[in-house]
């Protein structure tokens, strides 16, 4: 009786393997044809400074990380090999021009009430001048956000990345109420361009948009496999917005390319709420030396708007 | 045999009403079944139109679905912690309340999630729950605390109730009943004979569930109440956010038992069940629990105040504004806090309709304390409010959160309603049993003996 039980177990553990084996063999062979034909490299023809044209390869669309195309899927999941993505923000240079709003808002297919990057008017103390504070997503480093997620549809990546991924997102809003930065939206409003498992959807690029989910700035890796800024640093008039990378300890506005390093020690930049240990990896300036005056920012706000922002910042 | 006749007499007594219905009862479960179809109403607008139709915005991203999730299961687990500790201490007097806690915490158990449902920006994907679960987040906590504590207290619910279906089955010939119910009620009976041996194993069971569920209902709410707790958020982010939500809940659901038991006594003449005893001790009950309801309130609330914290002082001073939430906080912290110490505290105002009236108040100023605990908290975030859209600044609900609040609590007074018709709404065979015929289980061997004899 003993020995007939071993034995058929010993049997269905052969078997059991065998189909095992056989399926990885399978898996294999399947993966083997699905793989991509090797592309054929485009030419493109140029002139030596010697006068002759000469044909050479044409380079991926300024690519400058690989793959190219925005990550999808598990992938996306991952991050950048080698990058540790930041950003500094010159408050002294801002004026509320709202450039890094619209770019944002045109860049991800927002609605014009959605802001994933917003323009505050603070005030530290009574005593001190109001000044502008652009904020988007800090993108911790200990994200509260990702703590509370219950289905893993917010994560961070090893390139320093918060995303989220609006197929998985169920819209339970905890990761809204765990920001301590205001720094996500839901999707309120439906809109035509929303469609839900979209096979060009990446979180990445979070487009196209869907209805009911979070959203929130994404620090544009999508353009940073380009080799582009954000669309908020690029579009913003003033320079105020620098990006780049820790690694490479370089930032950048599109003219000018700092040392990351240097520049937070000699422009003693700081990290906004910095005791509530949630290591944010966008800096800021402070608003000294500024550019111009605060109330400039002003000129392209209501008289309505212009009192709720000065209510907001007076003492209760 | 004595208790046999007792409980034919009893039943004899109460058979009025689980007898067939007659059309006061069709009256009642129509104008209930009215108010929950408004509500699927509204529910049909909010799945087709959006989540734009409902006060929530970015800011104040949970509303009156979640103060209402709150406050649902906090009854629920209020009843089973009750219910529980009122039998292992063998309290004689709370026998007759037994099964309209019990039925407190399963039908509050099973209303109060489906407002997190409410609350899903894409509720379809809720399986995602579960193919894609993370242990780190207080929503997973939740689910399975829920989960876990729903299947014990149906359990517990069912047990409780076999003594009564067998009672019900052995006596369905003298009851005017359809014939379904009979052959239900044998069915559910589970062929319960009443035996030493099978008495012996259904009290062991009871001990069992009543000590497993004190433990569970406290873990269970504590875990929600960390679904604030664990938040960045000044007012939520405290170590007494769960020992309050645990004492509001055990408060709430006093208040709640109070109301029922008055209720039934009104309107099916259960005076000699629920006795003018019954009333005066929950009352009691219900002072001193206002009066730790006041005292943990104080304590958060000085120690905010004193080295007052410049978000702190914005959110505080939102309670004091009695342009803002002044006027709710002072009304709401008044029927919590001193209400019960002045109208059941003071012999002059003491009275049945009193304490009923009271427990009305507490358990309407307990719902506004959750909504100020929620909704002013997230309307102050720490950096300041600057959308120039009033509603993303404020929250006001809507009609259709509204409309789906009534039809939750139509729902549990509907089940209530259905629940009552189906057996005694008081336990006649455990009222019927001797003081100290139910040995303990939990406590049953000692090491030493207590006492000689």
């Amino acid at each position: 009786m003993k020995d007939k039980k071993s034995n058929s177990r010993r049997k269905f553990l052969s078997t059991g393997l065998k189909i095992g084996v056989a399926t990885a063999a399978g898996g294999l062979a399947a993966a083997k044809i699905l793989e991509e034909p090797p592309k054929k490299s485009e030419k493109i023809k140029v002139l030596t400074t010697d006068g002759t044209v000469i044909e050479v390869e044409k380079p991926a669309n300024d690519c400058k990380i690989n793959p190219c195309s925005p990550a999808k899927g598990i992938e996306a999941r991952k991050g950048i090999p080698g990058r540790s993505f930041v950003m500094v923000i010159d408050l002294a240079k801002c004026k509320n021009a709202r450039k890094c709003v619209e770019g944002c808002q045109k860049g991800h297919d927002l609605l014009p009430d959605q802001e994933l990057m917003k323009v505050y008017l603070m005030k530290d103390n009574p005593e001190s001048e109001p000044y502008w504070f652009p904020k988007n997503c800090f993108h911790c480093d200990n994200p509260p956000c990702v703590k509370v997620c219950p289905v893993g549809a917010t994560f961070k990546r090893t390139d320093n990345v918060v995303l989220v991924d609006a197929d998985r997102c169920i819209g339970c809003k905890f990761c809204i109420s765990a920001c301590p930065y205001s720094a996500r939206i839901l999707n309120w409003e439906n809109k035509e361009t929303y469609a839900s498992n979209d096979p060009d959807y990446s979180p990445e690029t979070q487009t196209p948009g869907q209805h009911g989910v979070v959203s929130k700035c994404d620090f544009c890796p999508d353009r940073a496999r380009e080799g582009k800024l954000p669309y908020c640093a690029s579009s913003c008039p003033m320079g105020a917005i620098y990006f780049g990378d820790k690694n490479e300890d370089t930032v950048t506005n599109g003219e000018e390319t700092l040392r990351f390093k240097e520049l937070i020690k000699e422009r003693v930049g700081y990290r906004y709420l910095e005791e509530l240990g949630t290591e944010p990896n966008v800096y800021y300036l402070p608003p000294v030396n500024r550019m111009f005056p605060y109330e400039r920012g002003f000129s392209n706000l209501s008289e309505e708007k212009k009192e709720i922002l000065l209510k907001s910042i007076s003492k209760p | 045999m004595d208790s046999h006749l007792k409980a034919k007499e009893l039943l004899e007594e109460n058979k009025t009403f689980i007898e067939k219905p007659n059309k006061q009862w069709f009256l009642k479960v129509f104008i209930l079944a009215v108010l929950i179809c408004i509500g699927l109403y509204a529910l049909v607008l909010q799945i087709t139109k959006g989540h734009l139709i409902t006060g929530m915005r970015d800011n104040v991203v949970w509303g009156v679905y979640i103060v209402n999730f709150v406050f649902i299961l906090g009854l629920s687990y209020a009843g089973a912690l009750i219910a529980g500790i009122f039998h292992l201490a063998r309290v004689e007097w709370a026998k007759p309340l037994q099964r309209i806690l019990k039925l407190i915490t399963v039908f509050a158990l099973i209303v109060g999630p489906v407002y997190i449902l409410l609350c899903l920006g894409r509720p379809e994907r809720l399986l995602n729950l579960f193919l894609y679960p993370r242990i780190q987040s207080p929503i997973t906590w939740d689910l399975i605390a829920i989960m876990t504590d729903l299947i014990f207290c149906i359990v517990y619910l069912y047990f409780t109730y076999i003594k009564d279906f067998a009672l019900l089955r052995d006596n369905s010939a003298n009851l005017n009943l359809y014939g379904w119910r009979k052959k239900l009620y044998k069915f559910l009976a589970l062929g319960y004979q009443n035996t030493p041996e099978q008495k012996k194993l259904l009290n062991r069971a009871l001990d069992i569930m009543a000590a497993i569920i004190i433990p569970t209902s406290i873990i269970a709410y504590s875990l929600l109440a960390w679904l604030f707790g664990m938040n960045l958020k000044v007012g939520w982010h405290s170590a007494m956010t769960a020992p309050f939500f645990v004492l509001s809940a055990v408060y709430s659901g006093i208040a709640l038992l109070i109301i029922i038991m008055w209720i039934y006594r009104k309107t099916q003449r259960l005076e000699k069940v629920f006795t003018d005893n019954h009333f005066l001790y929950l009352g009691f009950s219900l002072v001193i629990l206002s009066l730790f309801y006041g005292y943990f309130y104080f304590s958060q609330y000085i120690t905010d105040w004193y080295n007052i914290q410049e978000t702190t002082n914005r959110l505080l001073s939102k309670y004091m504004d009695f342009s803002q939430y002044g006027i709710h906080f002072s009304v709401a912290i008044f029927m919590v806090a001193f209400l019960p110490s002045i109208i059941i505290g003071v012999p002059w105002f003491r009275s049945i309709n009193s304490i009923a009236i009271t427990s009305v108040f507490v358990l309407a100023g307990l719902w506004v304390m959750r909504y100020l605990m929620i909704v002013p908290v997230l309307e102050t975030p720490y950096l300041p409010m600057q959308d120039f859209r009033e509603s993303w600044v404020h929250y006001s609900a809507t009609w259709i959160e509204w409309s789906l609040t009534i039809a939750g609590i139509a729902i549990c007074v509907l089940f209530f309603v259905v629940a009552s018709k189906l057996a005694p709404i008081i336990p006649i065979s455990e009222m019927l049993e001797k003081k100290g015929e139910n040995k303990f289980v939990i406590f049953y061997k000692t090491r030493r003996k207590l006492s000689k004899g």
